[in-house]
Formats: structure tokens, C-alpha cells, sequence
């Protein structure tokens, strides 16, 4: 009925909704809200709904924000037992923790261990990722199903079980305290994922593009790599968010498997700075928050691509 | 004959060359760091080899192996031994209540914030960005701040006795604990369930809507027969995800109470403590714990998809 008395406002939506399959409507987002509330259609709502979901949203975000922000300002008391007071730190705020806990330890050192380590496992993880998951999407190969079936069931093991035989592994083949042996590992804990993630993202491309390319002449592994890959983006952001995440802050494999000061990440170096400081407290949440920077930075580059991302590989597995 | 299976192997060759050369470098990755200590691993639970009697280096001293094959007597132990109830079926009873628990958590409230994320409203971008966040925040820091929040005088319990509620001890009384720990991985899981649905949500035909309600169908009519449907297979595929990452869950629970709270350790924890948490060190029965795990997992897994599979075909 209402959408009679309103024919010029069906025009954005059309526009919009073919879109809704790739993109998260950034058009249609901000548009009907300004629509005369009289002419209410599906999709808005009356007010008291939008009172309600808009306070939900808010709680649910002070929730998701608070433990982040509480640990941000614990880390600029002065005090060991600042954290039991918090309304204390309000009135003696100061970096002192930042700049002891980066000049009192390997801090830089480490923090170029953690870019080796996390971007490599980032970029190798998510390149061999990509093309097993071309190859399951794509081809139909005798070992496929197994194939399917092992990258499942890879993330079902226990890292705590692995621990010790990944150990001897690594000393075999002399790759205890590098970090070729550190990256590997990782990627062996994210390219499951990943792999399943990207397979189900290379499914929404269709087959046509592939064809185009091979009819001009491009062999498979060319028309993934020049065609496929800059078209998956979204997912390659979201694979490539999730194996930075992995490996960034990691501590159980690093302090394994890293051995000399030298070479330990960022977590590990701190986390052992910390413990020789016991209870200091200010000064973990300190650290903390220097370990978290840089994965918020990550997220903020890669977060406008998560939903499409998920979206394609989630849907199809 | 020979040349016609010369030529289908070759054939063969030139079809499947490309895909075993795009899926060698995961097969072989895979193949050394998990094919190969799963070996190991199954061969461990069949000795009775402790920290005491492995291989090791001393200084320039090999001391070679010397623990027996002792075949199924570790799982026989683990399953029905003396004390089998306290070692391992507390623990698996807790360990399923927990994943239970945890992804209808994660399920129901994610879902709940993408349905609202999925409204045209003011904002939604930024309340997005905000409720992503979480899953952004490295397991080592948010654990940490959890612990500081939930101490006796920390920020949880001062919003309790604002509210004139009990404070339980979080990280001391047994059942606050366990409450304490779904608690926080609830916070670390649902950014993740959120964003897959909705993904999903997005992905539903708006013509589907405009049909039902030209229909007449309620909003919750439109929800239940619409939206749920749509949803199935992300769902299907998120809540198994959920169930084994949640299974073993190892960070959140062994950051948050180390190796103390025995009540509150689920499978993956405590076998991890019988490896490596105490001395002497017990490789076997803690390999003999990861394998029963994985099994689980296997078997869950297995009934699941067959269940998913009739009902696919039931519901066309």
C-alpha cells in the first residue's frame, strides 16, 4: 500500500539491491533514513524500535569497548596497585610505563621479530592458502574430498598436543630459533582456515572470467594470479587479517620454539619482562597495549572488507 | 591396451598437474608440521613414555629412548582407570557443557546484533567497527584485561555493588570461575559469529522479503521463514567452526587461571598440564587425552554433516 504513495523513493532502492549480493550497500545506508516517517516502508522502523535497537547497539558496544579502554588507562598509573584503585590514576596520569618498558627492554628488536614473523606468515600462509583454494574451487582432482576433508580436520587439533613433536621436528631440521621454522608453523595453524575461507570466496567468482582467460591464452596458474587474486580482495583482506592475528600475538609456539632473546617476538619478550617484574601490574598493561597497536592498525586497514570477506566464505563450504 | 593406459595416465597428467602443483605447498606444509606429529602423537599413547625416559640431549650425551610399548593400556587407563571419573570424564562433562554453552552464546548473541546491524540506520558503520573490535584485541591482552576487570576490586565487581548484587571471587571460587571463563570467551567469540551472519543476512534476496510481506506475512513470520532459511548454510558452517574452536579453546582458559582452577580446565588444558605442568612431564597420557579429543571432534563432526545432509534433502 505505502509504496504507491511513494513512488519516487523506489528508485535508490532499486539501485540498491543488486548490489546487496556484493557490496554492503553503502548507497542505500544513509538515504531512506531522511524518507517522511508517514511513508514507512520495510526496512525502518517505528521510533520506539529504533530507540531500542539503537540502545542496544550501544551497550553491546561499551561492552565490546570497555575491557580495551579500562586496560589502556590501568597502563598509564604510576603504581603497582593502581589497578585495584582506577579512580586513583585519573589525577596522576603518565607515560612512565611506555617509556620504561621500551627503553628497559629488546623492545625494538623484538618488534621487528614480530613484523618478520607475523608478515611473513601473513604473506606466505595466505599465497599458499590462496592457490589450494583455487585448486578445490576450481578443479576436481582425485584426493580432492580427502583434501577437503584434511584442512577441517587440521583445525581440530589440539595446539597443546603438537607442541612437543612440531619441537622435534623443527630441531631435525635445524629450524629451532628462526624464523623460517616460527613462520611455518604458523602458517600450518592458519592455512586450514584460510584455505577454506578463500575456496569459498573463489566460488562466488564466475567460471566465465577463468574461461576468458584461458581462451586468451593465460594457463591456470596464470589466470589466478592475474585474474582471480585481484578479484578476491575482500577475502584476501579478511584471510590475511586472520593470519596477522594468528601469529601476532602468539606466545605458546614462540616461546617454544624461539630460543635466544634475540629472537623473540614481541609477545614472548614482554610477556618474560613482565614475569621477571612480578606483579607489576601497570607494567603488563602497559605492554599489552603496545602489543595491541599494531594489530588495531591491521584491523582498521582491512575492517571495510571483513563483511564481503566473510560473507562469500562462510556461505558456500 | 598399454597405449591406451599410457595415454590416460598421461592424460591425467596433463588434467590434474596443475592442481596437485596449486595444492603441494599446504599438502606438504601440513604433511611435516600435523601429519607427522599426529604420528608420533598416536604412537606415543601406545607407550608409557614420561619426561623421565624419552630421547635427549646432555650436553653432548645422546640418551636414546627408553619407554615400552605398553599397546591400549593409556586409554583403558584414561577411560576406566582408578580416579577415571576426576580425571577425565569431570573434565569432558565440563568441556561440553562449556562449547554447548559458549556457542549458543555466541550464536544467539551474534545473530541478535546482526539482525540489528542490518537495519538502515544512523551509525551502523561505526557500531560495526566498534563490535568487530573485539576480535581485533590479540587473546593475550584481552585475557589480561579480563583478569585485571574481574580481580576483587576490579571493575566488574564494582558495577555489581553499584548494582547491589553479589561480587563473586571470579577468579578463585570454582563455579564463578567457570562462569568467568565463558564470560570472557563469549566477549572474544562473538565479533566473529556477528560478522559471518552478517555476511548471510546481506547475501538473503531482498525479494524474498517483498514477496512475504505482499503475502502478509508478520515480522516474525518473515524471520522465521525467510531469514533462518537464508541463513542456513552460513549457519551451519559457523556454528561447526564454533564448536571445535570452542572445544579447544586452549588461550582463553589456560591465560586466565594458569595452571590453577583444575574444576575449571577443559580437555585441551589439562592435557596440556599433564605434558607439560607438572614433573615429571607425562608425553603419553597427554598425547592419549589430544587423540581421544581429536576424536571427538571427528565423530561430532561426522554425525553433524550426515545430519545436515538429511536435512538439506528434507527441507529440499
Amino acid at each position: 500500500m505505502s509504496r504507491q504513495t511513494a513512488p519516487q523513493t523506489e528508485e535508490p532502492d532499486q539501485a540498491g539491491s543488486p548490489m546487496t549480493l556484493t557490496a554492503d550497500r553503502p548507497a542505500a545506508e544513509t538515504a531512506p533514513a531522511e524518507r517522511p516517517a508517514k511513508a514507512r516502508r520495510r526496512g525502518q522502523s517505528s521510533p520506539l524500535a529504533t530507540v531500542l535497537s539503537h540502545g542496544t547497539l550501544i551497550v553491546a558496544s561499551l561492552v565490546a569497548l570497555f575491557p580495551v579502554l579500562y586496560i589502556a588507562y590501568i597502563s598509564l598509573g604510576p603504581d603497582d596497585n593502581d589497578y585495584l584503585h582506577p579512580a586513583k590514576i585519573f589525577d596522576k596520569m603518565t607515560f612512565a610505563n611506555y617509556t620504561k618498558v621500551m627503553n628497559d627492554t629488546g623492545f625494538y628488536t623484538w618488534f621487528g621479530n614480530s613484523a618478520i614473523v607475523a608478515g611473513g606468515t601473513t604473506v606466505i600462509g595466505v599465497l599458499i592458502a590462496a592457490s589450494t583454494g583455487y585448486a578445490v574451487s576450481r578443479m576436481r582432482f582425485p584426493g580432492y574430498r580427502q583434501l577437503m576433508w584434511t584442512l577441517l580436520v587440521t583445525q581440530m587439533f589440539p595446539i597443546a598436543v603438537l607442541i612437543v613433536p612440531m619441537y622435534y621436528i623443527l630441531s631435525n631440521l635445524g629450524m629451532l630459533d628462526s624464523y623460517t621454522g616460527l613462520i611455518l608453523v604458523y602458517s600450518s595453524t592458519t592455512v586450514p582456515y584460510c584455505a577454506w575461507l578463500l575456496k569459498g570466496y573463489f566460488d562466488t567468482i564466475p567460471m566465465e572470467i577463468d574461461e576468458a582467460g584461458r581462451v586468451d591464452g593465460l594457463s591456470p596458474i596464470g589466470t589466478f594470479w592475474r585474474l582471480i587474486l585481484p578479484l578476491a580482495r575482500p577475502g584476501l583482506a579478511v584471510a590475511a587479517f586472520y593470519s596477522f592475528l594468528t601469529a601476532w600475538g602468539e606466545v605458546a609456539y614462540a616461546s617454544t620454539f624461539m630460543l635466544s632473546s634475540d629472537k623473540y617476538t614481541l609477545a614472548v619478550g614482554l610477556s618474560s619482562f613482565v614475569s621477571e617484574h612480578d606483579h607489576q601490574w601497570q607494567l603488563m598493561a602497559a605492554t599489552s597495549v603496545l602489543i595491541a597497536l599494531p594489530a588495531a592498525v591491521v584491523f582498521y586497514l582491512v575492517q571495510r572488507h571483513l563483511v564481503t570477506g566473510l560473507t562469500a566464505g562462510a556461505a558456500k563450504s | 591396451m598399454a597405449v591406451a593406459v599410457a595415454q590416460r595416465i598421461r592424460l591425467s597428467y596433463s588434467k590434474y598437474w596443475y592442481a596437485y602443483a596449486m595444492i603441494a605447498p599446504v599438502v606438504i606444509v601440513l604433511g611435516v608440521l600435523v601429519g607427522y606429529p599426529l604420528v608420533r602423537g598416536v604412537y606415543l599413547t601406545l607407550t608409557n613414555a614420561t619426561s623421565l625416559n624419552v630421547g635427549r640431549q646432555i650436553g653432548v650425551n645422546h640418551i636414546p629412548d627408553s619407554f615400552d610399548f605398553i599397546g591400549l593400556d593409556n586409554y583403558a587407563d584414561v577411560l576406566w582407570g582408578p580416579t577415571a571419573y576426576d580425571r577425565f570424564w569431570s573434565h569432558f562433562i565440563w568441556t561440553v557443557a562449556w562449547t554447548a554453552i559458549c556457542v549458543v552464546l555466541h550464536y544467539g548473541i551474534g545473530l541478535g546484533l546482526a539482525l540489528l546491524l542490518n537495519r538502515k540506520m544512523r551509525g551502523r558503520g561505526l557500531y560495526r567497527l566498534v563490535l568487530i573490535l573485539p576480535w581485533a584485541v590479540p587473546t593475550f591482552v584481552t585475557v589480561f584485561s579480563w583478569r585485571l576487570m574481574l580481580a576483587d576490586g576490579g571493575a566488574v565487581n564494582g558495577l555489581l555493588s553499584f548494582l547491589h548484587l553479589p561480587e563473586p571471587a571470579w577468579l578463585s571460587d570454582p563455579l564463578a570461575q567457570k562462569a568467568a571463563a565463558i564470560l570472557v570467551n563469549t566477549w572474544v567469540g562473538v565479533p566473529f559469529m556477528m560478522i559471518s551472519l552478517l555476511g548471510g543476512l546481506q547475501s538473503i534476496p531482498q525479494e524474498l522479503y517483498e514477496a512475504a510481506e505482499m503475502d502478509g506475512a508478520s515480522p516474525w513470520q518473515r524471520f522465521r521463514h525467510v531469514t533462518l532459511p537464508g541463513l542456513r548454510t552460513v549457519s551451519s558452517t559457523v556454528v561447526l567452526l564454533g564448536v571445535i574452536w570452542t572445544f579447544n579453546q586452549f588461550a582463553v582458559i589456560f591465560l586466565l587461571f594458569g595452571s590453577g582452577a583444575p574444576d575449571a580446565q577443559i580437555l585441551v588444558t589439562w592435557a596440556y598440564r599433564l605434558g607439560f605442568g607438572q614433573q615429571p612431564s607425562d608425553y603419553a597420557q597427554s598425547a592419549t587425552y589430544g587423540i581421544l579429543l581429536l576424536s571427538i571432534l571427528i565423530v561430532f563432526t561426522t554425525f553433524y554433516r550426515r545430519w545436515l545432509a538429511r536435512n538439506e534433502k528434507a527441507n529440499g
